[in-house]
């Protein structure tokens, strides 16, 4: 009764102080919105996106906010579904009247909403990969964080021809992303001298992939590229042992995360994948520029989840945030000084994702040299360090 | 095709195959007894395979344990089910009744991903995890567990239900549960029977397949909608046919991605699957009415 009674006491001595603390900060709270596919089929993007964003905001506040204004981040579900994720956007440029947004998580979903926050001009940096985010208009008011589908191809295609492998097959899956994929892994194979000679296909959700893997088995490639998130892939990195397949596999970034090894098991090991540096942070040079940001973010995000591992998904937010959050500190409560701010200020800035140069004509400002080739070694990320 | 290439496309084919037939039979069952076409079934499947993670990976439970603990708690979630859902609303119409199912899967669904996890999960293997090689096709232990549980539990079944006076008297309920109901059957209760049944066969399935294809909260979905097919083929009331159907739909998407040509291509796989269901439907439309008025 006692405990419960102190417990009582706190609460009304904590309620009364409520009115006190607001009169301390007598400046508004900036309002940003951040919508992203905490559960459904990307909830592995999403979710650790959020919990960025959460420790993200926790920080800023604890340490004064920004320019003396508490940081306010509305963070929706989008459920990994487009329409829910124009509702979504709707109501944060309506109802909650935020001054940015950033997410969503995944490509079709910011397609979805890039109309929208271009006719009410709201900027939105998204979290997703796919280039035709930033480069199918309308743009003026989108920006993004992740490395694109293309330069991640480029990277994967160098290493394999540095292998010897031109003779490939490619599994993709029929959502979103491994469509994106698709369309990269064809229009680069050219380029980098690539002869895709077998297309295969899954669904994401898919259980059992040793069918579409026994079709480019009897291919005869040297290597076969599967474009999918962790999901798709750990099924698709087991059957491959299940089949005692000895094909290299090389998996995209979508896979850049603790999901991926843990359900795979065994099986993972040997697996190639293209990665932001975020995964081989503590084994960067000291020179590197991306360095510091990315020990940072690592070391704050699994301090605040002990037992997570920070990931690169988590990272987009970290890095779309952080743009936001410096341009705010910078114009203040302006929507199109933050667009502009973006556009114009943001060169040679080090984020989780690359260094950053955007501009009015590459509102993404990534180049390659962002991504490292990563090998799965006894369950860990290695890097296969070239030149 | 060589023998060796066609054999992997059939293994596949049976292994999925087999688990659509568990669910199929889950959805038999209760359509036999009790009238209702009860589409929480994949969510029992998910619900094995869950628990069986959790109380391996946050418990450390041995295995076997784990095995037998996670489908008897599938089979007594299915029968607070039928007791919280279904009995309680038994005055409604048997399509309220489903649809009350169809709010409880959703519910179902909701809870795992909230208490457990949103990501894919996967319990080890029963036993290693090296293939074994037959006449040139890669067999996954783990699918012998699947295919094996499958027959076991097929033929445990039709045992019960032509040999026991239990199998028997839910035998009477689903041929006409007044007459059952006459000859002193308690009908309630053996619709309880039902559900438990039906939601612990669910997750054996769920039980042997995690290991081999990881399980997450939205595994059911699918799951139940293949094991819908199955049970559809023998009309919701032959417990072999629905097994037989599970089967002949897992080879039939095995098969469309092994043939990769036209419509029959890995990425229409799933759709291909829910064609059929719609062939069925038509074809078998008449006798499935003639079923809902005998009983």
């Amino acid at each position: 009764m006692r405990k419960w009674f102190s417990l009582l006491l706190v609460v009304v001595i904590l309620a009364a102080a409520i009115p006190l603390m607001g009169c301390g900060s007598e400046k508004e709270a900036y309002k940003v919105g951040a919508i992203f596919a905490q559960t459904g089929t990307n909830s592995s993007l999403g979710t650790p996106e959020a919990q960025t964003v959460e420790m993200m905001v926790q920080r800023i506040n604890d340490a004064g906010g920004i320019d003396g204004h508490k940081l306010e981040v509305i963070v929706y579900d989008t459920k990994s579904l487009s329409d829910e994720c124009v509702i979504l956007t709707n109501r944060l440029i309506d109802q909650d009247g935020v001054l940015a947004i950033i997410g969503p998580s995944s490509t079709g979903e910011s397609l979805a909403i890039k109309g929208i926050v271009d006719a009410a001009e709201v900027p939105l940096v998204s979290c997703a990969a796919g280039a035709q985010i930033v480069t199918e208009a309308p743009t003026k008011w989108v920006f993004k964080t992740p490395q694109s589908d293309v330069l991640a191809v480029q990277e994967m295609y160098k290493y394999m021809k540095s292998k010897g492998w031109t003779q490939i097959a490619i599994l993709t899956d029929s959502g979103g992303y491994g469509k994106g994929g698709k369309a990269a892994l064809e229009s680069e194979a050219a380029t980098y001298g690539m002869n895709i000679i077998a297309k295969e296909t899954f669904d994401p959700a898919g259980t059992d992939m040793t069918a579409q893997l026994t079709n480019i088995k009897n291919t005869g490639a040297q290597a076969f590229v599967c474009w999918t998130t962790s999901q798709g892939a750990a099924v698709v990195a087991k059957n491959r042992a299940d089949l005692n397949m000895t094909m290299p596999l090389v998996c995209s970034h979508g896979v850049a995360n603790t999901t991926f090894i843990t359900n795979s098991g065994a099986a993972a090991n040997g697996v190639v994948f293209p990665a932001g540096k975020l995964l081989v942070a503590d084994q960067l040079d000291d020179t590197d520029p991306q360095k510091d940001v990315l020990l940072t973010y690592k070391e704050d995000f699994e301090e605040a989840y002990p037992g997570k591992t920070a990931d690169t998904f988590g990272g987009h937010a970290y890095d779309a945030l952080n743009m936001v959050v410096e341009a705010l500190d910078e114009v203040g409560a302006d929507k199109a000084k933050i667009r502009d701010y973006i556009e114009s200020e943001i060169t040679d800035w080090a984020g989780t994702g690359g260094i950053f140069n955007i501009t009015p004509t590459d509102h993404m400002g990534l180049t390659e040299g962002c991504f490292i080739m990563v090998e799965v070694v006894n369950g860990e990320w290695t890097w296969l360090k070239t030149s | 095709m060589e023998t060796g290439q066609f054999l992997q496309y059939l293994v596949t084919g049976v292994t999925m195959g087999s688990i659509y037939a568990l669910v199929g039979l889950g959805f038999t069952i209760i359509f036999s007894v009790t009238g209702i076409i009860n589409f929480a079934q994949g969510e029992f499947v998910m619900l094995g395979g869950m628990l069986s993670f959790i109380l391996f990976d946050s418990f450390g439970l041995p295995m076997g344990l784990t095995v037998v603990l996670s489908i008897a708690a599938a089979a007594l979630l299915g029968i607070l089910l039928y007791l919280l859902g279904i009995r309680s609303a038994r005055k409604a119409s048997p399509v309220s009744l489903i649809v009350i199912t169809i709010g409880a899967s959703i519910f179902v669904r909701g809870v795992a991903a909230e208490i457990w996890t949103k990501d894919p999960v996967r319990p080890p293997y029963f036993t290693g995890s090296e293939s074994l090689s037959w006449a040139g096709a890669y067999i996954q232990p783990q699918v012998l567990w699947i295919i094996g549980t499958a027959l076991v539990a097929m033929i445990v079944l039709h045992v019960f239900f032509s040999y026991t006076t239990l199998g028997k008297a839910l035998r009477a309920c689903a041929i006409s549960r007044q007459a059952a109901g006459l000859v002193g059957i308690d009908a309630r209760a053996m619709a309880l029977i039902a559900f438990g049944l039906a939601a612990g066969l669910g997750a054996i399935g769920g039980v042997v397949m995690a290991p081999h294809t990881t399980v997450s909260y939205e595994s059911g979905v699918m799951l139940g909608l293949k094991g819908f097919v199955a049970a559809a083929i023998g009309g919701f009331k032959s417990h072999t046919t629905a097994f037989f159907g599970g089967l002949l739909v897992g080879i039939i998407e095995a098969l469309t991605v092994a043939i990769n040509w036209g419509p029959f291509r890995s990425e229409y796989a799933d759709a291909v699957a829910l064609i059929a269901l719609l062939v069925i439907l038509v074809i078998r439309s008449r006798s499935l009415s003639a079923g809902e008025r005998a009983s």
